[in-house]
C-alpha cells in the first residue's frame, strides 16, 4: 500500500490573521521530504484556478502518518487567508494535477471533506452486448435457413428417386396384390421371402 | 409388417452415450450439488449420496434404458404397450418435460445474457451505475435484480415483459431448435461439442482455481466431513431427491433415446456408465467452484480486514502500514485496552473467513451473484466469464435435448404429426409454442415463477411418476419377462442384485421419499425470498409468504402431471367396460391390439 498523506482544509475565511499562529504554531520547518515538497507542489497545481496571486502554503500540525492541515495565504496581506471553500474548489478541479504531482492516486491521497470527482464514464453507441446477441443470432438464422434448404432439397432428390424406382417396379413382376407394390424377393432357393418377416406373428 | 419409413436411429454409440451423458449432467450438477455438500456436512454427504445411487438412481436408469429399448418407443408407447391403463403414466411424463423445459430454457436465456455481457470491459456487474449511486446493494446484486431480472417487489405485482431477456429467450429458443430441427439427426451431433465441452472447462477451471489464494480453505470447508448431519433425515431425503433429478429419470427422455438404439445392445454398462459418469462429474465440478468461492471468501475477508485497518488508522493517527494484517489482533487489543469507547465507535467487524464461506448460494444465485462477484476478482476476468458462461449453457443445453426428446417421440409415436407435416416444421412448431408460453418467466415476476415451476413442477409429478413406472415394469409387465428381454438384448439375465432393487428397495425408497418429501413441504406454508427496495433490512431478501392464489398454482402444478394417470385408466375402464357389453363375444378385452398380441404370445415363450 502506498503511504496516504492525510490532509485537511483547515478553516473557512472567517478566521483572522491571528489564528493564523494559533492554528500553527511551531513554524514550518520541513523534518519530512513530503512537508518540504508539498507546499510547492500543491501551489503550482492550484495557483491557476485562482484570479489573484497565492503566496504560500502553510503546513501546520503534522501528524505520524504523513497527516496534516494546511492553509492558504493571500500575497497581499500574508497574514489573511484564502477561504476554505476557495480552496476546496481548487483542490477539487485540479485534483487531477495535485495527484499527478506527487505521483499518488485518489485512494493514496485523501482531502479530508473534499470526495474524489469520478471519470465519466465512457458511453458507446451501441451497447456492446447487442452487437455479440447480433452475431451470435445471425449465425443460429443462418444455420436454421441453410438446414431447412437442405432438407427440402433432400426431400425432393428422393422423391424424384422412389418415383424413378416405381416405375422400374413396372417393367419387372411385381406382386400388386392388396394394392400394395413390393417387388417379389427371390432367395436362393427359390422360396419367396417376402413373408419371412410375419411367420412368427402368424398364430398357429 | 411395419410398412413406411423405418425409425431413425443413432449414427453410432458414441452419440447415444453423450446423448444420455448430456441429458443427465445439467446445472444442477454444477450449482446445485456443491451447495448440498457443503450444507450437509462435506465429504459426510457422499455417503447417503451413493447410497441412493446405487439403490435408487442405477436401477431406475438401468429400467429406462432397458424398456424403451426392447419396446422401441416413447414413454406413451411404452407404458400403453405394457398395459393400456398404464397410458397416462407416458402423458405425465411428457406433460412434465414440456413444463420443464419452459423455464429451464429461460435459465438459459440468463446465462446467454450474462454471455454476451461478458465481453465488456468492464465488466457490467464491476460498479454500480452513477443513478443507484448511495444505496446499499452490491454492484452485483444491482446488475442481476434490476438490470437484468428488472424484478418487482412480490410475486403479485407482474411488471412489464422485459425486452432483453426477451431477445435473449429468442435467441435461447432458436439455438435448441437449430439442433434438435431432425430430432436425433442434429442432437447426435450437437452433442459432440454440448457433452464435452463443459468438461473442458471444468478442467481450465480447476487448474486456475487451484492456483488461487484461499483455494484450500474453500476446499478444506467443503470436504470436511461433519459425521453429525448423517444423523439428520432431512439430509437422506435430499440426497435421494438429488440423485433422482440429476439422473433426469422419469421425464421419458432416457426412454426416448433407448428406443432408438438397435435392439441387440448392452443397456447394462450404458446405464452403469451413465450413472457413474453423473455422479463423478458432480464431484468433479465442486473441486473448482468451492476452489473459487474459498478464494472470494479469502478476498473478502481480506477485504474486510483492511477497511478495519483504515478505521483504526484514521481515528488514532497511526503510522500508515504501521497495522497489517498480521499484527492487527495485537493493535486492536492494545488500542482497546486504552481507548475502549472510542473502538467501540468505530463498529469493527468481524472479518473470520469461516463467516465468509458459509454465505453459500445455489441455483442462480451461485451463478449470478456469487460467481460472477469471484470473477471480478480474478484477473484476465472478461475471458473466465465467458467460459464460465458458455460452460453453462452447453450444459444446460444438452438437458434441454431430453427434455424436448421427452415430448417429441411420443407425439411422433402417437401419430399426432400429420403425414404432410415434416419434422423440422413440427420442431418448430413445438419450439415456437413454448417460447410464447415461456415469456411469463420475462415478466418483471419472472424470476418468481421461475422458482415455483422449479419446485414444484420438478419433483413431486417425478417422484409420483418413477413410482408407477417400476411398478409397471417389476410387477404388471413382470419382473420374469423383463429378465428374458435383458437377456435377449445383453446377452445375460440382470442378477440378483438388480432383480432385488427392482421389485422391493427401489419402489420402497420412492414412496418413503415421497411421502417424507409432501409431508416437509405440507407443514409449513412456503415462503419465497422476495427483492423488496422497501424492505427493512434491504438489500437481505425479504421471506414473504405466497398468497393463496399463488399457492393454489403451486398445487396445481404439482398435481396437473399426475392427473392423466387415473384419468386415462379410466377412460381405458370405460371403455372396455362399454365394448364388453356392447360385444357378443367375450374375451374381447382391451389387450387386443397388436402389440399386446405379440406380448400374449411370447408370455408362453420361456427363455
Amino acid at each position: 500500500m502506498f503511504p496516504r498523506l492525510h490532509f485537511a482544509v483547515c478553516f473557512t475565511a472567517v478566521l483572522g490573521p491571528t489564528l493564523v499562529h494559533t492554528l500553527c504554531p511551531e513554524a514550518v520547518n520541513s523534518s519530512s521530504l513530503i512537508q518540504s515538497l508539498f507546499p510547492g507542489a500543491l501551489l503550482n497545481a492550484i495557483m491557476h484556478i485562482f484570479s489573484f496571486r497565492v503566496s504560500d502554503v502553510l503546513v501546520c500540525n503534522e501528524t505520524q502518518r504523513v497527516s496534516f492541515w494546511f492553509v492558504v495565504t493571500d500575497p497581499e496581506n500574508t497574514s489573511e487567508l484564502i477561504s476554505g471553500k476557495d480552496v476546496e474548489r481548487a483542490v477539487r478541479i485540479s485534483r487531477n494535477r495535485i495527484n499527478n504531482a506527487f505521483l499518488l492516486t485518489d485512494e493514496t491521497l485523501e482531502f479530508l471533506n473534499i470526495p474524489p470527482t469520478l471519470a465519466v464514464p465512457a458511453e458507446s453507441g451501441t451497447p456492446p452486448w447487442l452487437i455479440v446477441f447480433g452475431v451470435v443470432i445471425g449465425v443460429v438464422g443462418v444455420g436454421i435457413i441453410a438446414l431447412l434448404i437442405s432438407s427440402f432439397i433432400q426431400k425432393r432428390r428422393k422423391k424424384g428417386v422412389t418415383e424413378g424406382e416405381e416405375e422400374d417396379c413396372e417393367e419387372e413382376a411385381c406382386d400388386k396384390g392388396n394394392g400394395v407394390s413390393h417387388p417379389v424377393e427371390e432367395g436362393a432357393d427359390g422360396v419367396n421371402r417376402g413373408f419371412v418377416g410375419d411367420i412368427p406373428f402368424t398364430k398357429l | 409388417i411395419v410398412t413406411g419409413e423405418e425409425r431413425a436411429k443413432w449414427d453410432n454409440k458414441i452419440q447415444y452415450l453423450l446423448t444420455c451423458i448430456g441429458f443427465a449432467v445439467g446445472l444442477g450438477n454444477v450449482w446445485r450439488f456443491p451447495y448440498l455438500c457443503q450444507t450437509y456436512g462435506g465429504g459426510a454427504f457422499l455417503i447417503p449420496y451413493l447410497i441412493a445411487l446405487v439403490f435408487e438412481g442405477l436401477p431406475l436408469l438401468y429400467l429406462e434404458l432397458a424398456i424403451g429399448q426392447k419396446l422401441r418407443k416413447g414413454s406413451i408407447g411404452v407404458w400403453n404397450t405394457i398395459s393400456p391403463y398404464l397410458g397416462g403414466v407416458g402423458v405425465a411424463s411428457m406433460i412434465v418435460s414440456f413444463l420443464v423445459s419452459l423455464f429451464y430454457n429461460t435459465l438459459l436465456a440468463w446465462v446467454l445474457w450474462y454471455f454476451f455481457h461478458s465481453f465488456e470491459e468492464p465488466l457490467p456487474w464491476k460498479e454500480c451505475p452513477f443513478e443507484s449511486l448511495n444505496k446499499d446493494y452490491t454492484p452485483v446484486n444491482y446488475f442481476w435484480y434490476r438490470k437484468t431480472l428488472n424484478i418487482t417487489a412480490n410475486i403479485e405485482t407482474n411488471g412489464p415483459l422485459q425486452w432483453q431477456i426477451i431477445l435473449c429467450l429468442a435467441t435461447a429458443w432458436a439455438i435448441v431448435y437449430i439442433c434438435f430441427i431432425r430430432g436425433i439427426e442434429t442432437i447426435g451431433k450437437a452433442v459432440y461439442i454440448t457433452a464435452t465441452f463443459p468438461y473442458l472447462v471444468l478442467t481450465i477451471f480447476l487448474i486456475r482455481a487451484l492456483t488461487l489464494p484461499g483455494a484450500t480453505s474453500g476446499l478444506m470447508y467443503l470436504f470436511t466431513p461433519e459425521w453429525e448431519t448423517l444423523k439428520n433425515p432431512k439430509v437422506w431425503l435430499d440426497a435421494a431427491t438429488q440423485i433422482f433429478f440429476s439422473l433426469s429419470l422419469a421425464f421419458g427422455g432416457l426412454i426416448a433415446f433407448s428406443s432408438y438404439n438397435p435392439p441387440k445392445n448392452n443397456c447394462e454398462m450404458d446405464a452403469l456408465l451413465v450413472g457413474c459418469i453423473n455422479s463423478a462429474t458432480s464431484l468433479y465440478a465442486s473441486i473448482p467452484i468451492f476452489s473459487i468461492l474459498g478464494f472470494k471468501a479469502h478476498s473478502d475477508s481480506n477485504n474486510c480486514q483492511y477497511r478495519n485497518i483504515l478505521a483504526l488508522t484514521n481515528e488514532f493517527d497511526i503510522g500508515d502500514q504501521n497495522i497489517t494484517l498480521e499484527n492487527y489482533d495485537n493493535w486492536l487489543k492494545d488500542l482497546n485496552g486504552t481507548y475502549a469507547d472510542r473502538v467501540a465507535r468505530l463498529d469493527l467487524k468481524d472479518c473470520n473467513i469461516e463467516s465468509f464461506l458459509e454465505q453459500s448460494a445455489s441455483g442462480t444465485g451461485l451463478a449470478f451473484i456469487v460467481f460472477t462477484e469471484a470473477v471480478i476478482e480474478m484477473p484476465g476476468s472478461q475471458v473466465w466469464a465467458v467460459l464460465f458462461f458458455i460452460m453453462l449453457f452447453s450444459l444446460g443445453l444438452s438437458s434441454m435435448f431430453g427434455n424436448l426428446e421427452g415430448v417429441l417421440t411420443p407425439l411422433l409415436d402417437l401419430n399426432m404429426v400429420p403425414k404432410w407435416m415434416p419434422k423440422e416444421l413440427f420442431t418448430g412448431l413445438l419450439c415456437v409454442v413454448s417460447f410464447t408460453v415461456a415469456l411469463i418467466f420475462t415478466m418483471g415476476s419472472g424470476n418468481y415463477w421461475l422458482e415455483i415451476f422449479n419446485s414444484y413442477v420438478g419433483s413431486v409429478p417425478l417422484l409420483v411418476i418413477a413410482f408407477f413406472e417400476i411398478i409397471a415394469v417389476a410387477y404388471i409387465y413382470g419382473i420374469r419377462r423383463f429378465s428374458c428381454d435383458i437377456e435377449e438384448m445383453t446377452g445375460s439375465k440382470p442378477n440378483i442384485f438388480w432383480q432385488a432393487c427392482w421389485t422391493v428397495v427401489s419402489p420402497l425408497m420412492l414412496l418413503v421419499v415421497f411421502v417424507a418429501y409432501v409431508v416437509i413441504q405440507a407443514m409449513e406454508h412456503p415462503t419465497y425470498p422476495a427483492w423488496n427496495p422497501e424492505y427493512v433490512d434491504f438489500p437481505m431478501t425479504e421471506d414473504q409468504p405466497y398468497p393463496d392464489w399463488v399457492f393454489a398454482i403451486c398445487v396445481l402444478l404439482s398435481t396437473l402431471p399426475c392427473i392423466p394417470i387415473p384419468i386415462v385408466a379410466l377412460y381405458k375402464f370405460i371403455q372396455f367396460t362399454v365394448q364388453k357389453s356392447r360385444r357378443e363375444h367375450p374375451g374381447q378385452n382391451p389387450y387386443e391390439n397388436d402389440e399386446a398380441k405379440e406380448l400374449n404370445v411370447f408370455k408362453l415363450i420361456q427363455c
